[in-house]
This record gives C-alpha cells, sequence and structure tokens, in this order.
C-alpha cells in the first residue's frame, strides 16, 4: 500500500510541472456592460476554449465609473494573471498606464494610435500592449450609401461629440465622403435624449442619414428611425443590431467575430510564447450585411435586389 | 482583498481626495449642493493634459488645472448670487457648459498621456519605492499639504466669515460682510480642489476623458458623510481629516465589491453598483446600530 501511495506520488510530482503550465489566468477589463462589448468578451472566451486553451477568466467591469476603472487595474494586479484582456479604449489606457510586466491585449478600440497604447498600427517590439482595433471600414460604408440611395448629395450623421470613436469615425466619414464627392451634415448630442431632435434637425438638410457606431445614439436609434419614416429620409446605420431596430442597412464588424480573432492573438501570447509588443495591431474585415426590407420601404427607398442577394441577413 | 488592491484602493482615495475635501467645503460648510464638480473634474484633467503635451512641467500642468477650476467654480458663484439662480440649477448649468468647454480644450474627447513624464513618474524616481507604494503616498502627502493650508486658513478672519456664511448669513451681513463674495471665493476654492484632484487623477490613468466626470458628485457625497459617520466631524480640522479618510474607505468599499466571489450564489461584475451602494449603507448605519445597541444595553 505505502509503495503504492509513493509511486502515486512520485508520478505526480512528475506529471505535476506540465498540468501547471496548462493552466492560465487571464483577467478582464471592460468599461461597461454593452452588447457589442460583451460579444467581444464571449467570443475571446470562446476561441480560447476551442484552442483548448485551460484558462480562468477573472471579469471585471467599471459600470462606466472612470475611477472604478483604475481601481480594477490594482486588482488585476493582485491576480497575477498570465495575460491582460481590456475591453474597449478607457480600460486598455489604464491597463497600458499601470501593467508594465505582464502581456495586455486590447480590442474594441477604434484608433489605438490616438490613445496612446501603441506608437503605431505595426508596433515594432517595444513594450507589452498589442490588440485590435475595431475601426469602421468607411469606405465600404460610404460605397453601402451609395448602392442603396444613388441620388445622395450629403450625408447627415449623428453622433455625441464626447465619444472619442466617434469623433474619428466622424473624421474618417467626411474624409471618404469628399473623396467621392459627398458633402456631410453633422448632428451631436450629449445624451441618448437628445437624438430625436438631432434626427430633426437633419430633416432638409441632407439625403440621407447615418449613425456610426456611437454608444450615445444607438441607444436611443428609435428616435431616429422614427424621424427618418416620418420624413421618407433613408437611415443607415454602422452596427446590423440597429437593423433589427428599424434601420434600412449596414455592412458592419461583427463583435463575436472580433472576440474570435482577438482570441486568436491571446492564444499565441499564452500558448505560443510570442511577445505582445512583437504582434501588429489587427482589423477585422470579416463584415456582415444585415438589411430591413419593411424600414426601406417605411423611409421611401426600394433596395437593390443584388443587396438583398448578398446579404447575410434580411429582415421582411 | 490583496495588498495591490488595498493599495489601488489607498492610491484612488488619495487621490479623489482634494475633491471629496472640495465637496466637503461646499456641501457642508457653504451649504451648497454643488454639481459643478461633475465638469470641474474633466476640466482639472483636460487642462492639465493639454498643458503637459505642450511640453509644460507636470507640476505647472497641476496648477493650471487648479486656476482653471477656481474660476469654474467662481462662475457658479456668480451665476447663484449676483443672478439669483438657484445654487443646484447654477451649478448644473456651469457643469453642462464645461462639458463643451472640456471638448473645446482638448479638441477631442480623450486625450492620452502614456508614456508623458507625470508627476507620479517624478515622486516614482524620487522615492525609488514601487509605484504601487509610491503614488498613494504622494498623493497622501499632496492632501495632507492642501488640509494643512485649510486649516490655517479657516482660523484666519476670513476663514471664519467663510465657516459662518453657511451656518448663519444674516450674522455674518449684520458683520459688514458682503456673502455674496464668500460664496463666490468658497464654490471657487471648492472647484479649483477638485480641479487638481482631476489633474492627478488624469496623470495617474494615463489619460484626461471627457467623460470621467460622471458620478463625481455621488462618490464626493458617499465619501463625506462616511467620513464624518465614522471619524466624527466635532472641529473643522477633524472634519477635513474624516472627508480625506472618508474618501478612502469608499474606495475600499469599492475594492471589496470588485473582489467579491460568492461561488454558487451568482453575483456578476454587472451588480459593482448595487453592492458598492449596500456596502456604503453599511457603513452608513453601523455607527447608529452600535450606538443603538450600548444604548439598549445600558438601559
Amino acid at each position: 500500500m505505502k509503495k503504492i501511495l509513493l509511486t502515486m506520488a512520485a508520478l505526480l510530482l512528475l506529471t505535476a510541472p506540465s498540468f501547471a503550465g496548462d493552466h492560465y489566468t487571464v483577467s478582464v477589463t471592460q468599461i461597461v456592460e454593452h452588447p457589442a462589448l460583451d460579444a467581444i468578451r464571449n467570443g475571446v472566451i470562446d476561441r480560447l476554449k476551442e484552442k483548448g486553451i485551460d484558462a480562468t477568466f477573472n471579469v471585471h467591469i467599471a459600470q462606466g465609473n472612470s475611477a472604478t476603472n483604475v481601481q480594477i487595474i490594482s486588482q488585476i494586479k493582485g491576480e497575477e494573471p498570465d495575460l491582460v484582456l481590456a475591453i474597449a479604449t478607457p480600460g486598455a489606457q489604464a491597463a497600458a498606464q499601470k501593467i508594465k510586466d505582464r502581456p495586455i491585449v486590447f480590442t474594441g478600440v477604434t484608433d489605438p494610435v490616438s490613445a496612446g497604447l501603441v506608437k503605431d498600427l505595426k508596433n515594432s517590439g517595444n513594450g507589452n500592449v498589442t490588440g485590435m482595433s475595431d475601426f469602421s471600414p468607411m469606405d465600404k460604408h460610404v460605397a453601402l450609401i451609395k448602392e442603396i440611395v444613388p441620388s445622395v448629395k450629403t450625408i447627415g450623421v449623428i453622433y455625441n461629440a464626447g465619444e472619442p470613436n466617434s469623433v474619428v469615425l466622424v473624421n474618417a466619414l467626411t474624409e471618404q465622403a469628399t473623396l467621392v464627392g459627398l458633402g456631410v451634415e453633422e448632428a451631436t448630442v450629449a445624451n441618448s435624449s437628445g437624438v430625436y431632435q438631432a434626427a430633426k434637425s437633419l430633416v432638409g438638410r441632407c439625403d440621407v442619414v447615418y449613425i456610426p457606431t456611437d454608444n450615445t445614439v444607438i441607444s436611443a436609434v428609435e428616435s431616429a428611425v422614427k424621424v427618418c419614416s416620418q420624413n421618407k429620409l433613408p437611415l443607415i446605420v454602422a452596427d446590423v443590431d440597429s437593423v433589427a431596430r428599424g434601420a434600412i442597412a449596414a455592412v458592419a464588424v461583427d463583435y463575436y467575430r472580433m472576440g474570435l480573432q482577438t482570441g486568436d492573438m491571446a492564444a499565441k501570447i499564452l500558448a505560443d510564447g510570442v511577445k505582445a509588443g512583437d504582434m501588429p495591431v489587427e482589423f477585422l474585415n470579416d463584415l456582415k450585411l444585415h438589411v430591413n426590407k419593411k424600414a426601406a420601404a417605411a423611409m421611401g427607398v426600394t433596395l437593390p435586389e443584388d443587396i438583398i442577394a448578398r446579404a447575410d441577413k434580411v429582415i421582411e | 482583498m490583496t495588498s495591490y488592491a488595498l493599495f489601488g484602493a489607498l492610491e484612488q482615495g488619495f487621490a479623489y481626495g482634494l475633491m471629496v475635501i472640495g465637496v466637503y467645503l461646499t456641501f457642508r460648510v457653504l451649504d451648497f449642493p454643488d454639481l459643478t464638480v461633475d465638469g470641474s473634474l474633466p476640466l482639472g484633467a483636460s487642462v492639465s493634459a493639454v498643458a503637459i503635451t505642450a511640453g509644460y512641467s507636470p507640476f505647472l500642468a497641476v496648477l493650471m488645472a487648479t486656476g482653471a477650476g477656481f474660476i469654474a467654480g467662481m462662475v457658479t458663484g456668480i451665476l447663484n448670487t449676483k443672478f439669483k439662480i438657484l445654487h443646484l440649477l447654477a451649478s448644473i448649468l456651469t457643469m453642462i457648459a464645461l462639458y463643451s468647454i472640456n471638448l473645446r480644450i482638448m479638441g477631442r474627447p480623450n486625450m492620452a498621456l502614456l508614456g508623458q513624464d507625470t508627476v507620479v513618474d517624478w515622486f516614482n524616481n524620487l522615492t525609488g519605492l514601487l509605484p504601487q507604494y509610491s503614488t498613494p503616498l504622494l498623493f497622501c502627502i499632496i492632501s495632507i499639504i492642501v488640509i494643512l493650508i485649510l486649516i490655517w486658513f479657516l482660523h484666519t478672519e476670513k476663514g471664519f466669515a467663510f465657516l459662518a456664511t453657511g451656518d448663519n448669513k444674516q450674522m455674518i451681513t449684520s458683520q459688514g460682510i458682503n456673502t455674496d463674495n464668500v460664496i463666490i471665493f468658497g464654490v471657487g476654492l471648492s472647484n479649483a480642489l477638485v480641479a487638481t484632484s482631476g489633474a492627478l487623477v488624469a496623470q495617474n490613468q494615463g489619460a484626461a476623458d471627457v467623460n470621467m466626470g460622471v458620478g463625481t458628485i455621488v462618490a464626493g457625497l458617499a465619501s463625506v458623510i462616511i467620513g464624518e459617520t465614522v471619524f466624527g466631524d466635532k472641529t473643522i480640522s477633524r472634519a477635513l481629516i474624516a472627508a480625506l479618510l472618508g474618501s478612502v474607505l469608499y474606495r475600499i468599499a469599492i475594492a471589496l465589491a470588485l473582489g467579491l466571489k460568492l461561488g454558487a450564489f451568482s453575483i456578476t461584475p454587472s451588480d459593482l453598483n448595487l453592492i458598492t451602494a449596500t456596502l456604503v449603507v453599511f457603513a452608513l448605519i453601523m455607527p447608529k446600530m452600535k450606538k443603538k445597541f450600548l444604548a439598549g444595553r445600558s438601559a
């Protein structure tokens, strides 16, 4: 009996190091609970599981509070994780400022360079930070607008000037629109209750309304849908969920797929030992197209047949 | 709670300590509920971020933030006293105006300070301590210096007028002191402290963000009330120290909430606000419960 126990103990000791090496801790910081951000997180978790990487996830959500967001970083330091996953800009900035000795993978950040997270998108090997940008492919958005409303001269855009990502997106929109000879009219809101008013202010100033991935405006997208339907003004958005809520169409980043790709990056760091600072910033080119026939009819637009044919989802 | 989490809570508590002292001065001393703070905290952050990015020293950046906060508070004070706008409304007006002003100052909603020299880095190099110890120490020292200056000030003639304004306006007026000026100065002083706090917070977290002021007044009031319940407010010196320690206790409560794991009983990260509120309520009622319990026993 003693011998068996001893042999078992010896065997356990022998196998122990490989067991220890197989288990990882991933600490997650996320500024706020939000369908897109939650989808990213689930994508990362699912992909690591698919790859057979055994990891414990400690998820922290700051509930939109800036002070808590920083405090979470201290919490994460105490957890001594193998990897820090930072979802959205504020969490990524606090993590990059405070944690220098372990890999940080950010995701759901629109402009990682101006956020100060990386020096450039190639991320030339200096530091412990890498990740994914969810920058909307603005050329594809403008192309979709022109395809659905061929007579368009001016695009109206509603956004919150207080959201860092939105400002970057609207600048990109203006740049892209100018490139193809279109004008842009802006309407800004400070909170979601201002969306109705902002949408009304665009009536008569533009031929189509576009809403970027702006948290404030998207949370009240129904107000814009109402104004646009009443005034036969086509509404095209940058996220597919808003299509089901009454916008005509969106060609957009699928946040879950984005999470999967971020999961691949995390796996490379955890399992293959790649240095975060050696990995360039990645973008998602795998886009989804959703269209809403009913909304198109209400806003006085007939959707071209080939758009319907190639859509990932058609809402009747 | 890990030591990282504890020192992180101290760091945040002291970093927001000046903000809490500012809220104490308006809310308790002047009897002026001041919502300007939700705008003057990011104002301080914005001014300091722009100054640092423009190449000014991080210390000068903090002082510039203090000045900007003072002006913002004065605007609220003037709206209230000279234009007879209700204090709550006057402060809300300044707060929402500051949102646009902060966007103007930075030219964008978020300004990164990652990789820039800050007062935190300077103190870290000076002491040679690990950042998780040196940062709370720095903010603690700054808070104590400010408290000492405030205690000195509140014992001068002007300070007495300031203390009495919230208590008994008529008495002060009969002494020939203009309470309007005291209020304008007082709200200015309070917001100068809040903006200083904002500047320190931004330099610590590596970015100024136009939305970072959301909930400042809630944190400030909760900290003030926790502080005076736990540490008492018999004298002004004690009350100021209680406000600072209240800020630390409030952040410790949040650290506890963040680290809370109850196994099968499914608490998710989304419950953080609820847990924090519950912990704060406990902190508030504990001293009263204790009093009742002791009174019950002696009877």
